[in-house]
């Protein structure tokens, strides 16, 4: 093997390290999700009655995605408050979307039934949907708008003030 | 004799039904050992280690399908299913994640044969660049017939 071709190998050998050194460091880097950017829209299990469901599912309706877990202790006092927005807004074009993430699925349906939530719920026991929306934690919101883009985020809970204020006004037909 | 033949097979039976559960048995989970090999998925530490809500929950899950009398690999299985494969803090040794354990062992492998051929092609050429030198296998050479009469002169001329 000549000098040349060995210092092509090493040459070759150190870019291909670098390069998973950078590919990792993007990676890792690129997880937040921004106001306006498509929202990921991977299939998940349902938490309840099997199957899977998607966010693309919902395209036409305003989304409100809620991040959840059951051992979350915010996630306890901010269920009500989303139980009573989709009570009041819930419908054709608009509905809460709840996603139990890094989940015991039993706690999860415990969760459901002990806050009486009627919205659809999903399963994302992984954490990967979580990971894809750029959470650091639970609870997180995101409004997503008709077709399928991120019109608020809300890094932590939401309050009834919130989602009279800020959420309500941007549905059609909000009844008052 | 048949008495006899009747009280020895009940004897056998007897002893065949009290070895049967314990050679049937499942080695009983260890709920400590299982906690050293999974992860919190929320803090990304050792289950062991780890003291969030989150990891509460999951001991007392692994806790729970111990106390019911499931198998290691059974409790295990069952955080997958709950967690995905990421729980896990060593990979299952099968399809893809096969590569976690191959992998080093390729390496070294190769890294140990590209060491061997190194060493082999290193004492070849010195051997060679000796040879190339002086002609002839390297090693100490005694001086030559004319040197060993150059140096009894010297010598004799030296001597007092």
């Amino acid at each position: 093997m000549s000098v040349s071709v060995r210092s092509s190998i090493a040459v070759l050998a150190v870019l291909a390290v670098l390069g998973l050194l950078v590919y990792g460091l993007l990676i890792k880097g690129s997880s937040g999700l921004a106001v306006g950017e498509p929202a990921p829209t991977s299939p998940l299990p349902r938490l309840e009655g099997g199957g899977e469901e998607s966010l693309s599912a919902f395209r036409g309706r305003w989304v409100l995605v809620n991040f959840w877990a059951s051992w979350c202790v915010p996630c306890k006092a901010e269920a009500p408050e989303l139980e009573r927005f989709q009570h009041r807004h819930g419908g054709a074009a608009f509905t809460v979307l709840g996603i139990d993430s890094r989940d015991l699925s039993g706690d999860g349906r415990e969760f459901v039934r002990r806050y009486g939530l009627s919205y659809p719920q999903l399963r994302d026991g992984d954490g990967e949907a979580a990971h894809a929306y750029g959470t650091s934690g639970v609870p997180e919101n995101f409004l997503v708008d008709p077709r399928g883009r991120v019109r608020l985020l809300v890094r932590g809970p939401v309050t009834g003030e919130y989602l009279r204020e800020s959420v309500a006004p941007l549905l059609p037909a909000s009844p008052s | 004799m048949i008495r006899r033949a009747l009280t020895s097979l009940a004897a056998l039976a007897a002893l065949a039904a009290l070895a049967s559960p314990a050679l049937g048995a499942q080695p009983q989970a260890s709920v400590a050992e299982i906690e050293s090999e999974v992860m919190c998925p929320v803090c990304g530490t050792l289950l062991e280690l780890a003291e969030s809500p989150q990891a509460l929950r999951e001991k007392a899950f692994v806790k729970r399908l111990a106390a019911e009398g499931r198998t290691k690999g059974q409790i295990k299985d069952a955080l997958v299913a709950e967690y995905g494969e990421a729980v896990l803090a060593l990979p299952q040794g099968s399809g893809f994640n096969l590569s976690a354990y191959l992998v080093p062992v390729i390496a070294f492998l190769l890294a140990a044969a590209a060491l061997t051929l190194g060493v082999l092609r290193w004492r070849r050429s010195g051997r060679g660049g000796a040879e190339g030198e002086n002609g002839d296998a390297a090693g100490p050479r005694g001086p030559s017939p004319e040197e060993g009469e150059r140096l009894d002169a010297d010598l004799a001329r030296y001597d007092l």
